[in-house]
């Protein structure tokens, strides 16, 4: 659904993207892990037009992403980040119904699409009429989630949309998320630094190292085979609970 | 969105009202000083007993007046003889008091004959000091070389001032000082100097008993007093000139000097004063009402919202354009920036008086309730806060909702309404109510150029020394000002969405829990 080939990105001196080939097969989530730094936000912002790569192509459903298509595969993508990024001056509704109302939709037409989002997102309807600062963080990531589904994208983007949450909050929603990416059977692709969080919501994961790839595909494989010495001591680096 | 479109739309229907105050009937003019408002008010009044109207336009300096009355926008104005030869034919070395009337001819302009007095320059001294040094013409200066003088600035830099005068007379002193004319009065009167420079009609000679020195050497111009009229007068006014020439050799400097001195320790008010001395002297009887003070703040209130209004409206419209072009192009936008910078570094008085001229050349009105002169310096003045703070706002938006909003797939043109304004609204509407209260401040400057408002009555306390005139225009001013930035701050609840503005106490914001 997604590919990037031979993508390069660099910021000054420092090489963020190093020639990078990477596939996110239709219905499938892809989890991007790695460091911080190690160049994963960065391919993700490059697949919705946020940075564009110095050489390389982006392909959207094998079309290569430029600046006349941009608009349009924007529609086709639902995008997430940490924190939710949600406008703090609308209120849930405004926020949700945002791209409806850009796109000129009948009220009917957002309301009817907002009641099927918030019994997916399991929010209460007494949410709408709040701003952002008045919903606790996990609030605001269920939001932030349904504008992203608002226009039933084809694909979706999360840029470590749990990363501000904490551990009861995130499970619970990480258990959420799963079951609506299963549900909805959406191309996903997800970055992440947290092993257990990549575990257990991903059918393809790839481990980024200064703006390359050090391992892709399967997340057993990762666990039972890391290809070099960082891939171990990444893996090893996730504490267990249990001893 | 709606109620800000409403809003834009109210103010700007509101900018555009045309002023409530235009000048009507005749204008008389006179210049911002109180002799020349006494003469000003005086002439009004006998336009008056003839059945016309009158309007009295206290304008400001020489140039200011001569120029309006060139250009018709008074029809005539009291002026001196030497001021003329001296100031407004100054280019002219032929100039004198013989041609003048074909000089001002050229300009169609017509002179009326001498009033009766000659208000010009002369050295005065205590009478103490003249009988003990035996003092009675300027030359006596000479043999006491230690005297201390005190002389207005303006005197000290004229060509006909103490430059010359010290060569002609060949005087060798030393101790001079420039200070204010006001002062120079309380100084001599003190002691702590012994000569000052007066004009001959000065209230304060009678009262302080001060001994004029003799110019046997006719250094000094005369400075005649005169009425200048437009000679179209006479054809739109038949009989007019007439009246008016009742003025001619009927006040004697002595009268004159007694009208200084009632209006200066506020015995009378200045127009009744002149309306006494009319009725006095040449049997004109004429009508005085003094609006009551509440009516005259009242008035004085009407004129300076007029202005804050025609300049800080139009002001809001081009400031926040401008500051979103400097914060969506920032290397222009420094230029934008840069030039409303510049404007706001030019002293209010230059800006005014740089702008009469250009204002002059597009026939709008330099005077009154409607000066347009004052509008633009003040719109210039209030375009640097809103430009500033508009950018500022832009900005500094956290760039998350500006990614955000993009890969929603928003156009930019929506992400700027929608988005970027309403973030950045706080901060505008912040610069605005900075502007509006600056605005309300700077308004009272424009009685230098004859705008009407709180200055006026600010600038008159000043030059008769009346602390309760000045505090006429300096309280309402003051009051104004609070008032507006009250209205700004209910306005901000209006336009500033709700969860932007601080928090009303007792609710609660989880995400700082």
């Amino acid at each position: 659904m997604i590919e990037l080939r031979g993508i390069s990105k660099r910021y000054g001196a420092h090489l963020a993207v190093d020639s990078i080939d990477l596939e996110c097969p239709q219905g499938k989530t892809q989890v991007l892990i790695g460091t911080s730094g190690c160049g994963k936000s960065t391919l993700l912002r490059m697949m919705v037009g946020l940075v564009l790569p110095d050489t390389g192509t982006v392909l959207f459903g094998e079309k290569p992403l430029t600046e006349q298509t941009i608009s349009e595969v924007r529609q086709r993508i639902g995008y997430m980040i940490q924190e939710g990024g949600l406008f703090p001056h609308l209120t849930v509704r405004e926020n949700v119904g945002i791209v409806p109302r850009f796109l000129g939709w009948q009220s009917a037409r957002t309301n009817v699409r907002i009641d099927e989002l918030l019994e997916l997102t399991q929010l209460s309807s007494a949410m709408l009429d709040r701003f952002p600062r008045q919903l606790s963080g996990g609030q605001r990531q269920r939001v932030s989630l349904m504008r992203a589904l608002m226009l039933d994208p084809d694909v979706l983007l999360l840029d470590e949309p749990l990363g501000d949450l904490d551990p009861m909050i995130r499970a619970e929603l990480q258990q959420d998320l799963r079951t609506i990416f299963r549900e909805l059977g959406k191309t996903v692709v997800l970055v992440t630094h947290d092993l257990a969080e990549a575990g257990f919501l991903a059918d393809r994961i790839t481990l980024l190292r200064g703006g390359k790839i050090v391992q892709q595909g399967e997340f057993a494989d990762l666990l039972e085979h890391p290809v070099d010495d960082f891939a171990a001591r990444f893996v090893q680096a996730q504490r267990p609970v249990f001893s | 969105m709606k109620h800000i479109l409403l809003i834009g739309l109210v103010l700007l229907l509101l900018a555009f009202v045309p002023s409530g105050s235009s000048p009507r009937g005749i204008r008389v003019g006179s210049k911002q000083f109180p002799e020349s408002d006494i003469l000003g008010d005086m002439l009004s009044q006998i336009i008056r007993s003839t059945g016309e109207e009158a309007t009295h336009l206290s304008v400001g300096g020489t140039t200011v007046v001569f120029d309006a009355l060139k250009r018709g926008e008074i029809d005539l104005y009291p002026e001196y003889t030497g001021t003329l030869i001296k100031e407004v034919f100054s280019n002219n070395p032929q100039a004198s008091q013989e041609n003048l009337e074909a000089l001002l001819a050229a300009e169609n302009i017509c002179t009326s004959q001498s009033l009766g007095f000659n208000n010009s320059y002369a050295l005065a001294v205590r009478r103490d000091t003249a009988e003990q040094l035996n003092l009675e013409s300027i030359e006596d200066l000479a043999a006491h070389p230690n005297l201390r003088l005190g002389f207005s600035n303006e005197f000290v830099d004229r060509d006909d001032g103490w430059k010359n005068l010290r060569k002609r007379y060949g005087l060798t002193h030393q101790d001079v000082a420039g200070m204010e004319h006001s002062v120079a009065y309380r100084q001599l009167e003190a002691e702590s100097i012994d000569v000052m420079d007066v004009y001959t009609t000065d209230a304060q000679l009678a009262e302080l008993d001060l001994v004029l020195l003799k110019d046997n050497l006719q250094y000094f111009p005369r400075y005649d007093a005169v009425v200048l009229y437009r000679s179209d007068l006479e054809s739109r006014f038949p009989g007019l000139v007439e009246k008016i020439s009742l003025l001619e050799m009927a006040i004697s400097p002595d009268e004159m000097r007694k009208l200084n001195a009632q209006v200066a320790s506020r015995e009378v008010s200045q127009s009744q004063a002149a309306a006494e001395f009319l009725n006095d002297k040449l049997d004109i009887k004429t009508q005085v009402k003094d609006p009551s003070v509440a009516a005259r703040i009242w008035q004085r209130t009407l004129e300076h919202c007029d202005l804050v209004r025609r300049s800080l409206i139009p002001a809001i419209f081009a400031a926040i354009p401008l500051g979103i072009f400097a914060a969506k192009f920032p290397r222009v936008g420094q230029l934008v920036l840069g030039a409303v910078g510049v404007v706001q570094t030019i002293p209010a008085l230059a800006l005014l008086v740089l702008l009469i001229a250009p204002v002059a050349y597009f026939n709008f009105s330099t005077l009154g309730a409607g000066s347009v002169t004052a509008v633009v310096a003040l719109f210039l003045y209030s375009l640097l806060p809103i430009v500033r703070n508009t950018a500022t706002g832009l900005s500094s938006i956290a760039p998350e909702y500006i990614e955000s909003a993009t890969a929603l797939g928003l156009s930019s043109k929506f992400r700027l309404l929608h988005i970027e304004l309403p973030l950045a609204s706080p901060s505008i509407l912040a610069g605005i109510k900075t502007a509006g209260v600056m605005n309300v401040g700077f308004a009272t400057l424009g009685a230098l150029v004859g705008a009407d408002g709180y200055g006026q009555p600010i600038l008159k306390g000043i030059r008769l020394n009346d602390t309760g005139l000045i505090m006429q225009g300096a309280i309402p001013a003051a009051c104004l000002a609070i008032l507006l930035q009250f209205f700004f701050e209910y306005a901000e609840r209006w336009l500033v969405p709700a969860s932007l503005r601080p928090l009303a106490s007792g609710e609660v914001d989880v995400s700082r829990s």
